[in-house]
């Protein structure tokens, strides 16, 4: 293509808190495998949890450090502000779920098991940071590969095999479909890098293969954010891996697809993304994803409410808040994918912390049965608060941030059609189901505060530095929720340098 | 300095999740003492009350968006914020006796509080929704914990109502920030703007009724009596007493000064369903077997007074609106502290037919003067606060729609048989011969005779507490002021009603 092909040296500095990431999971592996074995898993978990932790800060500390930006050719790897803020909190993520790691004891191989949540958010880090679609393709992969196992690990319990199984066939078959689409956009296109696609299909309409392109592309990604009608998968898995596997499913990875999703529609099919006004509709892919959502809202508002497992629970929840943050995406404007990513970060957080407390439940004893949190606030008065903040940012209660995250969403999609208020259509059905959504909450929050605890509860066991890293979620749900100005401020202009248009 | 209000409820509600789980009595001794500074803060912001808007603090808050941290006050906030202090008092003093999970109740009780005093300060609509929200979680706790009757029904009910209610305002708050399209959730700004025709007609009647859900607006009105009767004592009294006017203030603050043409349009609709609610409430109260249900039922019709003031459009009916909710406020605080605390924490009973046979004049003297003198107040007669509310309120209907008005006043002379009745059967069941009974003048004796009343089954009432006599008092207090002097809240009214706020009002030739 006659560019000048990048040095490795460039090369690496670009990817260098993608290498340190990866450095620290190698150093961990090894660190494991040659010093650890005969030590107790407790400390094998802290010290494996600590090098993770450590790497992951190391690569946050080196993007505030060295303030690089540059892109490689063909958009394989991008590194401007935006893609830097979201592997920042990408990594924030990861160090969470590995603190909340710490009291789960499901595995001998704790090594592996450290190893892989750092192989799972460098893909992560890879998939945010290219606008080439083989490079998404390829980090996409790293990402679900890791998750699969990762869901498998708790080799004791048969539900975590099958909840693997599931994740594995289905994601298996995602890929196909992502792939299938990426290809027909090569064809149409002659390019694989984002920009260029939407240069090269301006102006031709939808034709049926862009159409059917299009279509592969979303379903691809509908599975990966469990969105209505591709997220048959979610609630096993999410039962069935242990509980801080499932935490990242539910946080990093998601927030690394919605992002990618973001980026491939509104950069890669700039010009195909029609309108989903009331009454105005014109085919292209908002259409299309306005319809998932509105799916997605509706069925996992009304299923979650049938539930008796909170990790299925949590599953449901999670498909509904899927369609929720696609309301930000829909808006398809830089303050559309500011209150996106501010609805999925904060929303990882959040989940995180749900999850780390069915953990502890679990530890205590407990299968996630809604009835294992009976009068829990009295055996675990701290965790019992944090859960409630959890819950309640879950369903929308200010000032807790996703409460915000729901009111920015929400302004931003009705105000892309400022006009005649064309997406209130949309934003009308995702508060009804919010309204519907507290009661679910509600269920969890009435079991462990209104509810008697069982005759012979001890107080649930949990270490400190478990339960400093649920408060750090909790207080990072309501800080973020009270003065949501110090992410958006970052985001918004971290999306003016980058000209997302 | 008013915003402390808010400050020292949240510093109270940390103080309580310190203290260690068992000690009650500490947990009511640190409510009281944040209520009490709550309500010498807003004493101290009522007393000087100048005319006009008083901004008491504003912060930018989420710059990006125009949404500012204001608080600020105008005669009908300040009504409001006193109303809430006096009430966050009394509702401690009358829940003195929670021993269970005390430290909790107490800290749930003053973060509601907290959300309370937020809502009447806002002067931004996103900061308003907020402080309305985040009062629904803690009265949820309140009642599914501390309730009695059917306490998790109740109390789901009630933060479903409320949920609803609040997800139509937001809807109607994120439309109105978009049509306005300036950036700005300041009230004050939002007034200004002149919103189209067409936009009024529906964001009208979502905000309106949005709000109105949580005022017992009819037929939405359900949560409130099952809410009422399930919470206990301290609840129902914030309930009835603060809450209720919460989404009067909301319908007041946001629908009715920001969309004037749109109020006009709905102005009959509305005061049809307020007047409903009048009549349908009392009639509904007279037939209750159970006590708290009957003053449940009467706190429906009463908040129709206010519904139906709020769109009496002319000066008179909206200040007796909010004169109506003070007052309405202190009396239903002082029935439901009453029915709760004084008799059912006692007799362990509220079902009418039973009480009956109790003889509870006689043995809770104390407890029948407070409740005569509580209905008198409640059937509005003159010397009460609720006699100038509701005259003014149908003094204001009269202007607007002279049939409802009759109609409203029909539920008035309902109210006073549903109030008599609760009275004499609760009472003065199987009355003896009436000239050794003037009620007025028994609880003096009682109280010196020590109060070692018994029941007709003989197992020895609890005598009435100090803390009940102190709160009683404060309450009676306050509604015979307001009653003899009036001018004392409705000069802090009235000139509130020639603010900005009311410009769009006035404007459309309205008001």
């Amino acid at each position: 293509m006659g560019m000048n092909s990048p040095g490795y040296l460039e090369v690496l500095k670009l990817a260098m808190p993608e290498t340190i990431v990866t450095l620290a999971a190698l150093v961990l592996l090894f660190a494991d495998l040659a010093g650890m074995r005969s030590v107790e898993h407790k400390w094998r978990r802290k010290v494996a949890a600590s090098i993770a932790g450590m790497g992951c800060l190391g690569a946050i500390f080196w993007m505030f450090q060295v303030h690089e930006r540059g892109t490689l050719p063909n958009g394989i790897l991008v590194v401007d502000p935006l893609t830097q803020l979201v592997k920042q909190a990408l990594l924030i993520l990861t160090v969470l779920t590995a603190i909340i790691s710490l009291d789960s004891d499901f595995t001998d191989h704790v090594g592996e098991y450290f190893a892989l949540l750092l192989f799972a958010t460098v893909g992560m880090m890879f998939l945010v940071g290219t606008e080439n679609i083989l490079m998404i393709f390829i980090s996409l992969e790293l990402v679900s590969l890791s998750l699969y196992i990762l869901t498998a690990f708790n080799k004791r319990n048969i539900q975590s095999a099958e909840a693997a199984l599931k994740y594995f066939l289905f994601g298996g078959m995602a890929a196909a479909f992502t792939l299938f689409g990426l290809s027909l956009i090569y064809g149409l296109s002659g390019s694989i890098e984002l920009r260029p696609i939407a240069a090269a299909l301006k102006g031709k309409g939808i034709d049926p293969l862009l159409a059917v392109a299009i279509i592969m592309t979303v379903i691809g990604f509908g599975f990966k954010i469990a969105a209505v009608p591709f997220h048959l998968w979610a609630p096993d898995a999410y039962q069935g891996a242990p509980t801080p596997s499932a935490a990242l499913i539910a946080s990093g990875s998601k927030v690394a697809s919605f992002f990618i999703l973001a980026k491939i529609m509104m950069l890669g099919f700039a010009g195909a993304e029609g309108s989903g006004t009331w009454r105005g509709f014109v085919p292209g892919w908002v259409p299309l994803l306005a319809v998932i959502a509105v799916f997605s809202m509706v069925l996992g508002n009304l299923v979650a409410i049938a539930q008796g497992n909170v990790k299925r629970l949590l599953a449901y929840s999670a498909i509904a808040h899927g369609g929720y943050a696609l309301l930000g995406l829909l808006s398809n404007n830089p303050q559309g994918v500011s209150s996106l990513v501010y609805y999925v970060v904060t929303y990882g957080l959040t989940t995180i912390g749900a999850f780390a407390v069915v953990g502890a439940v679990e530890n205590g004893g407990g299968e996630g049965r809604m009835s294992d949190f009976a009068g829990l606030s009295r055996r675990a008065p701290l965790l019992s608060l944090c859960m409630m903040i959890f819950m309640l940012s879950l369903a929308g209660i200010p000032p807790l941030a996703g409460f915000f995250g729901k009111f920015y969403v929400f302004a931003a999609a009705v105000g892309s059609e400022p006009k005649n208020l064309g997406m209130l259509w949309l934003v009308i059905f995702a508060v009804a189901m919010s309204a519907v959504s507290l009661y679910y909450y509600l269920q969890v929050l009435k079991q462990i505060y209104v509810a008697e605890p069982p005759a012979n509860a001890l107080p649930l066991p949990a270490t400190a530095p478990f339960q400093v890293g649920v408060v750090l979620l909790a207080l990072g749900v309501v800080v973020l929720g009270c003065s949501p100005h110090l992410l958006i401020s970052r985001l918004a202009a971290a999306i003016q340098a980058v000209a997302l248009h | 300095m008013l915003a402390w209000t808010i400050y020292i409820s949240f510093i109270g509600v940390a103080v309580l999740m310190l203290l260690p789980r068992d000690k009650a009595r500490a947990a009511r001794i640190v409510a009281l003492f944040a209520a009490l500074a709550g309500l010498i803060v807003a004493l101290a912001g009522v007393v000087p009350a100048a005319a006009g808007i008083q901004t008491v603090c504003r912060l930018s808050w989420i710059p990006s968006l125009g949404i500012d941290y204001y608080l600020a006050t105008d005669g009908i906030s300040l009504t409001l914020v006193l109303l809430t202090g006096i009430a966050a008092v009394v509702g401690i003093l009358f829940s003195w006796n929670v021993e269970h999970r005390a430290k909790e109740f107490f800290a749930f009780y003053l973060a509601l509080i907290a959300g309370v005093y937020g809502v009447f300060l806002s002067f931004d609509l996103f900061l308003l929704f907020v402080f309305y929200e985040l009062a629904i979680i803690p009265k949820y706790f309140l009642i599914a914990i501390w309730g009695s009757t059917n306490k998790e029904y109740g109390a789901m009910k009630l933060a479903l109502y409320s949920f609803v209610g609040s997800a139509m305002v937001l809807i109607g708050l994120i439309a109105t920030y978009v049509v306005a399209g300036a950036k700005t959730m300041n009230l004050l700004e939002l007034a200004q703007y002149p919103f189209p025709e067409s936009f009024q007609y529906w964001a009208f009647p979502l905000v309106f009724v949005g709000f109105g859900i949580l005022a017992g607006l009819w037929p939405f009105h359900t949560w409130a009596p099952t809410g009422h009767v399930a919470a206990p004592t301290a609840a129902s009294m914030l309930l009835a007493g603060v809450v209720m006017k919460l989404g009067a203030y909301g319908a007041l603050r946001v629908a009715v000064t920001l969309f004037p043409i749109g109020l006009k349009q709905w102005q009959g609709v509305i005061a049809v369903l307020a007047v409903v609610g009048i009549v349908y409430g009392a009639l509904v109260a007279l037939t209750q077997k159970d006590f708290k249900f009957v003053i449940g039922y009467s706190s429906v019709s009463h908040m129709g007074f206010v519904i139906l003031g709020l769109v009496t459009l002319n000066e008179i009916g909206l200040a007796g609106a909010v004169l109506q909710m003070f007052s309405h406020g202190i009396i239903a605080g002082l029935l439901f502290a009453v029915v709760g605390r004084m008799v059912y924490d006692r007799t362990h009973t509220r079902e009418l037919g039973v009480l009956e046979g109790m003889h509870l004049a006689k043995a809770m003297p104390f407890a029948a003067v407070t409740f005569v003198i509580a209905s008198v107040a409640s059937m509005g007669l003159p010397g009460f606060s609720g006699f100038v509310a509701e005259l003014q309120v149908l003094i204001g209907a009269w202007h607007a729609f002279p049939t409802l008005a009759v109609v409203a006043g029909v539920g008035i002379l309902i109210g006073v048989a549903y109030t008599l009745r609760a009275l004499q059967k609760a009472f003065f069941g199987e009355a003896e011969s009436p000239e050794n009974r003037t009620p007025a003048r028994q609880p003096m004796k009682a109280g010196n005779g020590g109060g070692h009343a018994e029941s007709e089954f003989g197992a020895p009432l609890e005598p009435i507490t100090i803390p009940e006599r102190v709160g009683a008092v404060i309450l009676i207090a306050t509604t015979l002021a307001i009653g003899l002097y009036p001018r004392l809240l409705l000069d802090v009214i009235v000139p509130s009603l020639s603010s900005p706020l009311f410009e769009g009002l006035r404007k459309a030739g309205m008001l």
